[in-house]
């Protein structure tokens, strides 16, 4: 076995036991990034020198017998979370000299857990898009097949864990980012409820949404990760006082008492036929270890991408207003045209006479939307849907499709504009050899719950053959 | 649906090309139809919400703290005069 191939769990026990030095670790991982970048371009920047410094110093930490969740543990971190002393684009040129003085409360956790950092990964610039096609630095390539997409906006991010470059990675989320990458790489993804995880320090897209949360191989991972990012941080208001859960230790949920909603309005027209399949058949399989299934009708998420696209893009020109080039970074002549619609869009939504028909009218529906999802968890504990209605889509789908990031997202807009937990798993594969995710979705805060469910799903399915199936690059 | 884009693009402080312009101008006004859809959705009722988190009036103790440092600011700008942020002027003579 690989040591990059290891998940974070078993990179603890090794490095505990001394079966391996985290040195040994990251430079495995390096050997991986350099020998797969040529193809799959998931990272802006790889911080090699730092990230070998870091992993001396966590052998030494080992020696010395501390115990830290992620210490000595090479991840990687989407590039638009602010690294004090390291470059941070948001793959954009705007930002393409600009060194944060700062960290952000995630990275500052990360690090204070004892994580090794290897880089900085691709995305959509400023985290506009679904697919890291807008990237100004290139697109990401998907892991499972290079002639297709990683999706996004954290493909960069996804697509390295699914390639085994990193033992895990941290994305972000406003609508879709991390779990609709996940399922089109084959990894898991969790967006926490919004205000569980600290904003501060990421470069902003939409304030009422943006969602940092980890990428990585196994729901256990996931869950160790959540325990470190999770809790209330005095530079983000939004931030929850509820306590942090001890998440990766209450992994069990009896199925039996699980009951689980579906909606038909989830398995919309134009859906991939083996991606409704292979969730349908998840969903027996959820009942025949004993889950109630019961069937929901939830406002139609249609209305989702028209509530999703006014907000979003109009607290994108808001946040993007302060890129003028005189602080840091280049001025406004650099943004690219995904950048530009989305600010003229947000501009006029917001300017004088339009506000009350666009900006109001979709915070009304999404008051709409967040009492729909209240009256479902009456009934059931969770959702579970489809991820993303597509499988992976071929590189260069997206050019010049000024809403295709917001119909590729429609089955994860309602519950982002809600800020509920979700999580993407992997569920299987096509037969063309993509893979196929699903959706476990719970109300504000139950984490706990919604990790728990993927976890037993996981656990239950483990013996199937395509979770030995690794990309062959 | 017509879009002012020179207007639009001179409030986002976007400098664009005349072929730009008439780009954006299709492709805002198809975006604007696009989400004429949430007309068919009935709100006459309804409270708006601007943020889901339900918390109020989060303040913090109004104490001076370490920030960064001078030098720290300003180590990312391409334009600076005696340890401050050049700009452009304002205000003409």
């Amino acid at each position: 076995m690989k040591l990059n191939s290891l998940n974070i769990k078993e990179a603890n026990e090794g490095l505990k036991k001394k079966s391996f030095s985290s040195v040994e670790l990251t430079k495995a991982c390096l050997d991986q990034i350099r020998k797969l970048e040529g193809k799959l371009n998931a990272f802006v920047t790889v911080t090699e020198n730092e990230a070998l410094e870091q992993a001396q110093e966590a052998d030494k930490l080992i020696s010395a017998g501390q115990d830290l969740p992620l210490l000595g543990i090479p991840i990687a971190i989407k590039d638009n979370f602010s690294t004090l002393g390291i470059k941070t684009t948001a793959s954009s040129i705007v930002l393409d000299d600009y060194i944060p003085p700062y960290n952000a409360t995630v990275v500052a956790k990360l690090k204070a857990a004892g994580m090794v950092l290897l880089g900085k990964t691709n995305m959509d610039a400023w985290a506009h898009g679904s697919s890291t096609e807008t990237s100004d630095y290139g697109s990401t390539k998907n892991p499972w097949n290079i002639k297709y997409l990683p999706g996004g906006s954290s493909g960069g991010s996804a697509a390295s864990v699914a390639a085994d470059e990193v033992i895990a990675a941290i994305g972000s989320e406003t609508a879709g980012s991390i779990r609709q990458p996940a399922s089109w790489c084959g990894v898991v993804g969790l967006k926490p409820t919004y205000g569980r995880v600290s904003r501060y320090g990421v470069i902003a897209m939409g304030s009422s949404l943006d969602s940092p949360g980890p990428i990585t191989k196994t729901v256990e991972d996931s869950a160790l990760i959540l325990e470190v990012l999770a809790g209330v941080d005095e530079n983000d208001a939004t931030t929850s006082p509820l306590p942090v859960g001890n998440y990766s230790q209450k992994l069990s949920k009896n199925i039996k008492e699980l009951k689980i909603g579906i909606s038909e309005e989830y398995f919309i027209d134009g859906i991939d036929k083996e991606v409704k399949e292979m969730v349908e058949g998840a969903l027996k399989k959820f009942e025949k270890f004993g889950a109630k299934i019961e069937n929901l009708k939830l406002f139609d998420p249609k209305y989702a991408i028209d509530v999703y696209t006014i907000i979003q893009r109009s607290e994108v020109s808001s946040n993007l207003a302060r890129y003028d080039g005189i602080r840091y970074g280049n001025g406004r002549d650099y943004f690219k045209d995904e950048a530009k619609r989305r600010i003229m869009f947000g501009t006029y939504a917001l300017s004088s006479g339009y506000y009350d028909q666009y900006y109001n009218k979709a915070q009304k529906v999404r008051t709409v939307i967040i009492d729909d999802f209240k009256k479902a968890f009456e009934k059931v504990d969770v959702i579970i849907a489809p991820t993303s209605p597509s499988l992976a889509l071929p590189v260069g789908a997206t050019k010049d499709s000024a809403m295709f990031g917001e119909i590729a997202d429609v089955l994860v807009e309602p519950s982002s504009i809600a800020g509920l937990a979700g999580i993407n798993i992997p569920i299987g594969f096509s037969k063309s050899g993509l893979p196929i995710g699903m959706q476990i979705i719970g109300p504000q805060f139950s984490e706990e719950l919604v990790l728990s469910v993927a976890y037993e799903y996981e656990k239950l399915t483990q013996v199937e053959k395509w979770r030995g199936l690794k990309p062959n690059l | 649906m017509k879009i002012d884009v020179s207007h639009i693009a001179k409030l986002a402080n976007l400098p664009l090309s005349k072929t730009e312009k008439t780009k954006f101008e299709k492709q805002l006004g198809e975006t604007f139809e696009y989400v004429e859809g949430l007309n068919e959705v009935e709100t006459k009722n309804v409270e708006p919400k601007s943020q889901v988190t339900g918390l109020e009036n989060i303040t913090r103790d109004d104490t001076a703290k370490p920030s960064l440092s001078q030098d720290d600011a300003l180590s990312n700008t391409k334009s600076k005069h005696n340890g401050f942020f050049k700009v452009k002027a304002i205000f003409e003579e």
